[in-house]
């Protein structure tokens, strides 16, 4: 804030305050892949949905079949590779919005992408124990 | 930085209440939000109420009718009255527009008035906008051009390049929609807000202007420009009825263009 007390007084002028460390030079290639992404989770989240009910109440073996089938496998491991990349770049601008230290927003975001990273890894070797 | 709860000296207390003249008929009551630096106590709600039979048509008819009859220590800033110069910006019933342009009768019993959310406040209305006016000052917005300008007259745009500018630059700098901004609210130390980011597109969309790239260069950052989530305040806000946030989209646009 301009008139900044306490702990947080400056004494720089507000146009040194403002212009910092300078433009990142960056951000465009991380907003339009989180838009890419959520134009391709469109049809991928539909298909799945209604792919996952249709196979309510069918037996483990014919879930497995269906699973095992290439343009599934394909499309599920798409599926989660793209819902879990969509998921941490919306959590790490969830995180850049409110994380009230350069310790924390780092660490949270570093944290975030390690666990979708994992999750997403996790999902895919079930995919492909099965498929392959 | 989101902050959610307000230190122990900003929490409001009620204050004084102003009663109408007697025999007044037509009384409408105005909670407005006071604060003086040099006394130490803590921000308070002032009431006044005022004959609206006595009193001009517009919420800063009431204002000017309060500091120069009732209480004098008011402070506030105002200057045009026509909704031109931006002085009068502050928050009437819930949301930030210009005094001189919102009309009394438009607002549903008391009349709640406060400064421009989230700003530091030098007194009672009058919110410090020098945070703001450095970042206006960080996107140069005027000309910037290589070419000198011919010899006999201006330089020349076409119809359809001027009308480029139309919805920019109409805007007064009120910062209604900045301080409007919850993203401006939790990041305004490096995000932008929408009203420097639309007078940035306003010097980007001029075709007179060659300094483009080097304009999308200096935005081009997660905080500067990428803190807008499209939470449409500030449209929403604009006396002008204008649309930073289309102004910001076209940035972003811009930015996609120049990489494929």
């Amino acid at each position: 804030m301009a008139t900044e007390t306490g702990a947080h007084a400056t004494l720089r002028s507000p146009l040194g305050r403002v212009r910092g460390l300078g433009s990142a030079k960056g951000g465009t290639h991380h907003w339009w892949m989180q838009r890419v992404s959520s134009m391709a989770l469109l049809p991928l989240m539909l298909w799945f949905t209604i792919s996952a009910a249709l196979l309510a109440g069918d037996s483990y073996a014919a879930t497995l079949a269906w699973i095992g089938r290439p343009v599934n496998a394909v499309l599920l491991l798409a599926t989660i590779g793209i819902a879990f990349q969509h998921t941490a770049s919306g959590i790490q601008v969830i995180i850049e919005d409110y994380a009230n230290s350069e310790w924390a927003k780092m660490a949270g975001i570093l944290a975030t992408k390690a666990v979708c990273w994992l999750l997403a890894l996790v999902a895919a070797l079930a995919v492909l124990r099965i498929a392959v | 930085m989101a902050t959610f709860t307000l230190p122990k000296n900003s929490t409001i207390t009620t204050g004084q209440t102003y009663r109408a003249e007697p025999g007044a008929k037509n009384v409408k009551s105005f909670k407005i939000y006071r604060w003086d630096p040099d006394s130490g106590a803590n921000p308070r709600t002032d009431t006044y109420e005022i004959d609206l039979d006595k009193c001009g048509p517009m919420v800063l008819d009431a204002l000017i009718k309060i500091k120069n009859e009732v209480d004098t220590t008011l402070t506030f800033r105002r200057s045009c009255r026509e909704g031109i110069c931006g002085s009068c910006a502050m928050n009437i019933d819930g949301l930030n527009t210009l005094a001189c342009l919102k009309p009394i009768e438009d607002v549903q019993g008391e009349v709640k008035i406060s400064p421009l959310p989230h700003m530091p406040v030098v007194k009672d209305l009058v919110p410090d906008l020098s945070q703001l006016y450095a970042q206006l000052r960080s996107v140069e917005p005027w000309l910037k051009s290589d070419t000198p300008p011919p010899p006999d007259g201006e330089r020349l745009q076409s119809k359809e390049e001027r009308a480029k500018l139309d919805g920019l630059w109409e805007c007064i700098l009120c910062f209604c929609c900045s301080t409007a901004c919850p993203s401006y609210w939790w990041n305004g130390d490096r995000y932008l807000g929408p009203a420097v980011l639309l007078q940035a597109y306003r010097w980007i969309a001029d075709s007179r202007d060659e300094a483009t790239g080097e304009r999308l260069d200096n935005l081009e950052d997660p905080f500067r420009l990428y803190r807008c989530h499209t939470i449409m305040n500030c449209a929403r806000t604009c006396p002008k009825g204008l649309n930073p946030a289309a102004a910001i989209g076209k940035i972003k646009q811009m930015m996609v263009e120049r990489q494929s």
